[in-house]
């Protein structure tokens, strides 16, 4: 039985974007699809993996485990949206000095949960990245240099 | 491993940033989900919920007139569409392998009908509606018990579990053995683990039926050899078939070789004429995509009681599951080349069975066949010392080949190119302050603590599988594009192809551009795989601009009259040698070529392909050493530190080699302490989503200590060895050692990986039981 | 994966809120952080006809103290309840648990009463809620019950709430000697689910230990009440030996489930381990 679509307002990386969505639409696949915002993976269905991480008011969520009615009225930031113009956000930055990437899927997961940790806590040990980066894999770098990267970027930001 | 430029001069060897990186972290990547076509129409695949049993009936009437829905296809309707594996030997059995299910099914996860409709959603819907009915039929799982007399068959009509078997033997083995004063058994399982790249597998197919054209974006390691595959199933033309490998997630193996669900998609949309996706959902790749390891190894060694080894039988049996892919029978075929390690034991014996079950097929994952082999005699090697109560390393370097013995025709009669075993344990043990981790180990011991030193000792055979294409041209104005048949997903072949064509043209990297994973752009192509990029697709760059220089020499002396012999190359283009004022840059030079400016008798144009192929496979090897704690009151493993030497023979960007290290270290930490694919004795998977199977995180990863040693390929022109494999292959038997180091006070000789808590803890119980 | 279709509606206010629950009954479920809830309609486990959100009814989140009790919005994430002062300075074992829940972006989205109305048997919250003994305010469109914890867990996913009610807020008493709390928690090294955990709240006075609630996760289809621990810790002073004999009671009384991690055996003796371990945390709080 198909279900009515219900409007939704989400200011997305700053521009505000209506949109008709079903109720059972993710927000994930909202980004992806409705809005073409592709930077925003999907690598599993359990919630487990952190690649469609974005910033939901701010905080880090998995947009896989977001109903797009949900984020009626929120802002949304993406990967699109963390760098300014052409510079760089600090994390994403680093992430590429560091070598906090390979294959590139996990990465802007990866980036939206430091940007948020280190909002959160700027000046975090190892222990603490690590604890952060629980809802995120990786199977590329073995993490070594996404924590390097992440504690370089926290000292740029500091 | 420092990851400072050796020579600050050379691009080569210098830990240059990567290229790819800026568009990956600013989500402007492209992968296959992320291709934008009007009107694609979607896949949804009804899957086996049983592990075996004929198909009484199939219902999609139900799922037809869903909402949405263009068509549901199931057996019937592909017909004799199917997979086609190689024949390996000429008795071996090959089951049916259909795209989708033709009367029965063998493994849960069988795709049984397809529904298309206009949205994924909508085919999710239809999908799950489609009853099937079963007649299910007896399962089973393990290999060795399916090569047991009155095993239940995993495909009725073949009338047999036995896919293949092939032997080598070299030596007298029975006179070794019959003169051995000691024989060491070891029986080991190597876990089956999933390769979970984090981007599942996908296709995307858009026809073109005016032109006669089919283009293709696939999530795959190898484009060319896909489109070859795509074109045997489909009965389509190869030179009609445009394959992409845009933005690869990940592949580590199991996105080498072309599934049932990309041969479906193409087939839809030629049929349908509309672009089709379908992209794995992680469930579904865990039930679908082909899974590593899952080998049993039955093996003695044969000693003489000083600890020379004399002599090396290995059984392997290998776990296929339930269907042939094109490279599902290969790791198992790594002993036949691999099981004398990197000792001098010339009378071996190696025999490989294969055999089906009921489960997800296997095939190449990080390592493929190596972490097996190397497992097989680094334990084996273990087990010999201890029983013979010598040093485990005083073992190894009574056995090693010797530096001076390369290149060095091994029991198994495979020639390795070069090594120095000794060198590279020598290495490890100083970084790893081996004699004090040897004394806290001993004091440990004494206050009853469960504490263990391991080392491996291991070579890595890289870059076999044919050949790799690689061609570098140079357009009008002096650009240069490298195309590169390895296609990168993941490795930076972006960057370290243009270090290599940069350094090797004198041109500003910048100035060079590398394409790869296109059936048009890219003349031919294998693939990346087997950690052979460097070694074969370095080696065919490196040969192609070889050729390339040499040409351009031609042309730069008919510019300044003088003879090619008397060019050299300097920055940026050549100079008459001796005369530095008399030069032309390389924009002078591709001017040139491309306006009559070739001497007599030169075709013209710059662009060179080399096609390389050394006929051989480059050794690599490397020392790992390993220190673990376990709690013997909860079972937990705590690896302390761990050292990784590894000798690749030259690095060409030392910040991505060591990356490699740590990612193929994850993948073997992965196996030794908490991934195993488990099916239940009916045949269910128990391991099937992330909330079950458990890959390491940022946490799993313990201190690491990494190091070089470098000796030169002398059968390369770049002198590299390959490296993707060396975490995954050298560090799981460090572990393992380790482990049963810490666990041979309580009379524990052998677990098999990975070693999880509740494992240990219950070997730790019975052995306190007595 | 895409769930089901469903309809769904977010109301303004309880009363709203009821009126959807009488008119769709069985068919509708409620909707807090939705990080249980979603999953399982990914994976189409279930399949409601109708998502009732409570996120847009004022009132329903937030932290405060009233009176000698510490009241927890139900939509409170387990992110606020982590980070929060008042419930560290209160309840460190609380904040502590929350803190371990799922992963960094699930504690930002997931919330208290939805974990508890939930009633997974690998969740972490129901065993330190036990632990402190704390109730669940459950609100219907004829008034407001309170649950204890001891009674609100019935089963596996099941609870004492009814189909007309809704959780609204749960109350943690705070006693005049202040609980030493703590948890300890085995994660499914996957999941990161509870395979088995612990949460102890123990009152203390001149080093001999005047009460004690010790509650195990994992062991079965609800908290299990470690009560031969708790007696054999209540009078004593907490010294390593008297600890270590009162966890050795933990593994009595249990009934814990294999599953593909973990077997029966190793699971019922985790119960010790971890038992001993909060009852330690807990004894070492100041």
């Amino acid at each position: 039985m198909k279900h009515a679509a219900l409007p939704i307002n989400v200011a997305v990386n700053g521009k505000a974007r209506a949109a008709e969505v079903e109720p059972r639409l993710l927000l994930v696949h909202f980004l992806r699809e409705n809005l073409g915002l592709t930077g925003t993976h999907v690598g599993c269905d359990t919630s487990q993996c952190g690649a469609c991480t974005v910033h939901l008011n701010g905080a880090a969520v998995k947009s896989c485990t977001v109903l797009a009615v949900q984020a009626d009225g929120a802002e949304v930031t993406t990967i699109e949206g963390l760098a300014d113009g052409a510079d760089l956000h600090p994390v994403q930055a680093a992430f590429q000095q560091e070598h906090g990437l390979q294959c590139g899927y996990c990465t802007p997961g990866m980036v939206m949960t430091a940007a948020h940790l280190l909002e959160t806590q700027p000046d975090p040990d190892d222990d603490a990245i690590k604890h952060a980066l629980e809802g995120n894999l990786c199977r590329c770098t073995g993490y070594v240099n996404i924590v390097k990267a992440i504690r370089a970027a926290a000292e740029q930001m500091r | 491993m420092s990851t400072e430029q050796n020579n600050p001069d050379s691009l080569i060897g210098a830990s240059i940033r990567r290229v790819e990186d800026p568009p990956l972290l600013t989500g402007q990547g492209c992968y296959v989900d992320d291709v934008k076509l009007p009107g694609i129409l979607h896949v949804a695949i009804h899957r086996s919920t049983h592990p075996h049993a004929r198909i009484v009936s199939i219902d999609t009437a139900e799922a037809a007139a869903m909402p949405g829905v263009v068509c549901v296809l199931t057996g019937d309707d592909t017909g004799d569409l199917a997979l086609r594996a190689p024949m390996l030997t000429p008795d071996m059995n090959m089951p049916e392998h259909p795209v989708l299910a033709r009367g029965s099914v063998h493994a849960v996860g069988a795709p049984i009908a397809a529904v298309v409709a206009e949205s994924r959603a909508l085919a999710e819907d239809a999908a799950a509606v489609i009853g099937v009915e079963y007649d299910p039929l007896p399962v089973v799982t393990d290999a060795e018990a399916a090569l047991e007399d009155g095993s239940p068959l995993a495909h009725e009509e073949l009338g047999t579990n036995h896919c293949y078997t092939m032997k080598k033997e070299n030596g007298d083995v029975d006179k070794a053995f019959a003169e051995a004063d000691h024989i060491c058994r070891l029986h080991m399982k190597s876990p089956r683990l999933v390769a979970m790249s984090m981007e599942a597998r996908g296709v995307l197919a858009y026809p073109d039926p005016i032109r006669n054209e089919l283009t293709v974006w696939m999530s795959t390691q190898g484009p060319h050899r896909s489109r070859a595959d795509l074109a045997n199933s489909l009965g389509f033309p190869e030179n009609r078939i445009h394959v992409i490998a845009p933005n690869v997630g990940g592949g580590f193996g199991s996105k080498g070789c072309v599934y049932r669900e990309d041969v479906l998609v193409c087939h839809v949309a030629q049929k349908l004429n509309r672009p089709v996706k379908w992209m794995a959902t992680r469930s579904e790749d865990f039930l679908t995509t082909c899974q590593g390891r899952d080998q049993a190894m039955t093996s003695e060694l044969a000693l003489s009681k000083d600890g020379r080894m004399l002599g090396l039988k290995v059984r392997v049996v290998a776990n296929l599951g339930a269907y042939l892919h094109s490279a599902t029978a290969g790791p198992p075929q790594r002993m036949l080349v691999m099981a004398p390690g990197c000792y001098q034991i010339q009378d071996v014996r190696v025999e490989i069975v294969s055999a089906f079950t009921n489960t997800v097929p296997t095939g190449p994952y990080r390592g493929a066949g190596r972490p097996e082999s190397v497992l097989n005699i680094e334990r084996l090697a273990d087990k010999a010392a201890r029983d013979l109560g010598m040093d485990t390393l005083e073992i190894r370097r009574k056995n090693y080949i010797q530096p001076d013995q390369f290149p060095y025709r091994t029991g198994v009669n495979v020639v390795y190119d070069s090594g120095d075993y000794e060198k590279s344990l020598d290495e490890a043990l100083r970084l790893s302050d081996y004699d004090r981790l040897i004394r806290m180990r001993d004091e440990a011991r004494e206050r009853g603590e469960l504490v263990g030193v391991g080392v491996s000792t291991f070579v890595e055979p890289s870059g076999g599988a044919g050949f790799e294409s690689g061609a570098v041209r140079v357009d009008r104005t002096g650009a240069v594009t490298v195309l590169t048949g390895s296609s990168s997903h993941g490795q930076g072949h972006e960057t370290v192809w243009a270090q290599v064509a940069a350094d090797l043209l004198k041109v500003p990297m910048e100035s060079v551009v590398v394409r790869h994973g296109d059936t048009i752009a890219i003349q031919q192509g294998t693939g990346t795989f087997g950690s052979r990029s460097a070694v074969m697709g370095g080696g065919a760059l490196a040969t192609a601009a070889e050729r390339l220089v040499a040409k351009a020499k031609a042309i730069a002396g008919n510019l300044m009259e003088a003879s090619p012999d008397d060019v050299v190359q300097v920055e940026g283009g050549f100079a008459v040698a001796g005369v530095p004022e008399r030069n032309v840059t390389w924009r002078q030079v591709a001017g040139a070529a491309h306006a009559k400016g070739t001497p007599a008798g030169m075709d013209p144009g710059l662009h060179e392909i080399a096609f390389f192929d050394p006929n051989r496979e480059a050794w690599g090897f490397g020392a790992h050493v390993a220190l673990v704690r376990i709690d013997a009151d909860t079972g937990e493993l705590t690896i302390e530190k761990l050292v990784l030497v590894d000798d690749i023979g030259v690095v060409l960007n030392p910040m991505i080699v060591e990356a490699q290290v740590h990612g193929g270290l994850a993948q073997g930490l992965g196996e030794a302490l908490c991934e195993q694919m488990v099916f239940d004795e009916e045949g269910q998977p128990r391991t099937g989503t992330l909330m079950d199977y458990a890959v390491p995180r940022a946490s799993t990863m313990p201190p690491l200590i990494l190091g070089e040693t470098e000796t030169l390929n002398p059968f390369n022109p770049l002198g590299v060895k390959g490296v993707g494999e060396a975490g995954t292959n050298g560090a799981p038997p460090a572990v393992a050692n380790a482990v049963m180091d810490a666990l041979s006070p309580l009379g524990i000789d052998h677990i098999d990986m990975p070693y999880t808590a509740p494992k240990l803890w219950r070997a730790i119980k019975e052995a306190r039981k007595g | 994966m895409h769930p089901a279709s469903f309809g769904y509606d977010a109301p303004g206010s309880l009363e709203e809120a009821f009126g959807l629950l009488r008119q769709h009954g069985e068919d509708a479920k409620l909707l807090a952080g939705g990080h249980s809830l979603l999953p399982a309609m990914k994976l189409r486990l279930t399949q409601p006809e109708v998502l009732i959100d409570l996120s847009r009814i004022p009132g329903l989140s937030g932290i405060r103290t009233d009176g000698d009790t510490l009241v927890i919005g139900a939509l409170t994430t387990h992110t606020e309840v982590a980070t929060s002062e008042t419930v560290r300075g209160l309840l460190p074992g609380l904040a502590d648990t929350a803190s371990v829940i799922g992963d960094l972006q699930v504690r930002n989205r997931g919330t208290m009463g939805g974990s508890v109305a939930h009633a997974d048997p690998g969740a972490d919250l129901p065993v330190t809620l036990t632990a402190l003994n704390a109730s669940f305010v459950l609100t219907s469109s004829g008034g407001e019950r309170t649950v204890a914890a001891d009674d609100f867990f019935v089963d596996f996913f099941t609870t004492a709430l009814e189909p007309n009610e809704i959780l609204t807020s749960i109350r943690i008493p705070l006693p005049s000697t202040p609980a030493r709390t703590s948890y300890a928690k085995l994660p499914h090294p996957a999941s990161g689910y509870v395979v088995v955990s612990a949460a102890a709240a123990l009152t203390v006075d001149g080093g001999a230990c005047t009460g004690a609630r010790v509650v195990l996760g994992g062991v079965g289809g609800t908290p299990h009440r470690a009560t031969g621990t708790e007696a054999a810790l209540v009078g004593k002073q907490l010294t390593t030996d008297v600890i270590a004999e009162a966890a050795r009671q933990a593994g009595e009384g249990i009934d814990p489930h294999a599953d593909s991690y973990a077997d029966e055996e190793y699971k019922r003796h985790m119960a010790v381990v971890y038992a001993g371990r909060a009852i330690e945390a807990a004894a070492a709080r100041v």
